[in-house]
């Protein structure tokens, strides 16, 4: 059951392959894969924490202001994290520019509060909530794989293709360093992982109709 | 169930309770306030070192990128001084204890300007300025000037370095900003950067350095593709602090030998 909760979201319940949420941040980190290194870590454990601290007090949380008490804990937990980071970890703050602070935003870590540690006990909560940030971190790091490799010729920095720069033969792709390819890189990663698990597709919403044939004189 | 501990009573509450929907609502903002202001506090030391290492760290890249200088250095090393804007000369504040960060918002120690000569965008501009230099016995050989201007969406800080004619680029090197991700951003990449070095920026005394797209004169620098305004924001804050306002007096002082009071 809680082996469960921490690999399902890896995959079939992935937040941002299945659920396509959270999008925003997994374009802009993942040029270079230990931009989305870090990212990660701190996404996985802003949202863990979160959860944990928001399902510890969920029975005294008033309805009417949940969300706002939700959004002032985690942007708490974001503000801490982005100050530990440009206390230890500076020239990776310097990188990863705004986007720590914009994890308060996110709308995988709100959507993991609101929707599951609301209701259920801390423990279950957090593991919830762990998962979610792993899947999260999954398909950062394929998709920052992907574009370092093939943008720069490196993986976490160390030379894996020679560029022609260095007398070598790979031309690096700029497209890859660039916002667009995220997307594309994105939206082929959904469409292989649908095909491979079809059940995962929604049902379609409107049938196309076929155009009848304009009568022209 | 009439309990003595008022916060069991107030828990006890239901939550539908103005009080408690209130009293949680102070309480959480209170704590959360309370953890951040002591982070902040706590780590305060650590992230202004990191900051001041990043830059001296850029000087020195800087330093070392201009040919012929290395060799200077190691010899007298570099002299910072601070220099009074308005009339142009050294001024006897010490810089070793001269914050000019602290300066620049202070009332009594910077100048408000007018936003027809705000080129720079920075709407107040400290009275007194540290500049950097290396001398070869008394011929000035790399003159570094602190500039800041306002660029899309932040701050640019950077040096400029010029060299001993104080009119041709040495090095220009931006060390804090805070641009778009992958366009503004490239301001601060060596792509970028590396254009302004050789670059004339005045002719006759009229600051004429400029960005274009295919930038091949003297005065041109080449323009970022996507991130027009920042381009123009570094070259309006070039035009603001080596103009009348800024280290124009200072630069003319230099020349003629008048600025060491």
């Amino acid at each position: 059951m809680a082996l469960k909760q921490l690999s399902d979201p890896l995959i079939d319940k992935n937040p941002v392959a299945v659920h396509i949420l959270g999008i925003c941040s997994a374009l802009a980190v993942t040029t270079s894969m230990s931009t989305a290194l870090t990212m990660s870590v701190a996404l996985t454990v802003v949202v863990t924490l979160a959860a944990g601290i928001i399902s510890a007090i969920r029975v005294h949380i008033p309805n009417q202001i949940r969300i706002i008490l939700q959004l002032t804990i985690i942007a708490t937990l974001v503000i801490v994290a982005d100050q530990l980071l440009q206390a230890f970890a500076f020239g990776m703050s310097q990188r990863l520019t705004v986007f720590v602070s914009l994890i308060a935003t996110n709308c995988i870590v709100l959507g993991r509060t609101e929707a599951y540690a609301m209701h259920n006990p801390p423990v279950p909560a957090m593991l919830d909530a762990m998962g979610n940030g792993l899947g999260y971190s999954l398909v950062l790091m394929v998709v920052a794989a992907i574009r370092e490799l093939f943008g720069a010729g490196t993986l976490f920095g160390f030379q894996v293709l020679a560029t022609q720069a260095e007398g070598g033969w790979f031309v690096p792709l700029r497209l890859m360093l660039l916002a667009p390819s995220a997307f594309i890189i994105l939206g082929l990663l959904i469409w292989a992982l649908r095909a491979w698990r079809p059940w995962l597709a929604e049902a379609r919403e409107f049938a196309l109709r076929e155009a009848k044939p304009e009568a022209r004189p | 169930m009439s309990d003595a501990n008022p916060f069991r009573r107030f828990l006890a509450r239901p939550n539908s309770d103005p009080v408690k929907s209130i009293g949680m609502a102070a309480a959480v903002a209170a704590i959360c306030a309370l953890i951040v202001s002591a982070t902040a506090v706590i780590l305060r030391p650590a992230i202004e070192e990191n900051r001041l290492a990043a830059r001296s760290g850029q000087m020195s890249a800087m330093l070392e990128s201009v040919p012929g200088i290395a060799e200077l250095l190691d010899g007298g090393g570099i002299e910072t001084f601070v220099v009074d804007l308005a009339t142009g000369r050294i001024s006897d504040t010490d810089p070793a204890t001269f914050d000019q960060n602290a300066a620049a918002t202070d009332p009594e120690r910077s100048t408000a300007l007018s936003p027809a000569v705000d080129l720079a965008a920075i709407s107040r501009r400290e009275n007194e300025s540290l500049v950097w230099m290396v001398r070869d016995g008394e011929e000035i050989k790399l003159l570094v000037l602190p500039v800041r201007g306002a660029g899309y969406q932040s701050t640019i800080r950077a040096y400029l370095a010029l060299e001993g004619d104080l009119n041709t680029v040495a090095a220009f090197t931006v060390y804090e900003q805070g641009e778009t991700p992958g366009l503004g951003s490239r301001v601060a990449e060596r792509d970028f950067l590396s254009g302004w070095t050789g670059k004339q920026i005045a002719e006759e005394g009229d600051i004429m350095i400029d960005a274009a797209a295919g930038a091949s004169g003297l005065h041109e620098v080449e323009m970022i593709s996507g991130a027009s305004v920042t381009t123009y924001g570094t070259i309006d804050m070039v035009h603001f602090w080596l103009g009348e306002n800024g280290f124009g007096p200072f630069i003319e002082n230099l020349r003629e030998g008048t600025a060491w009071p």
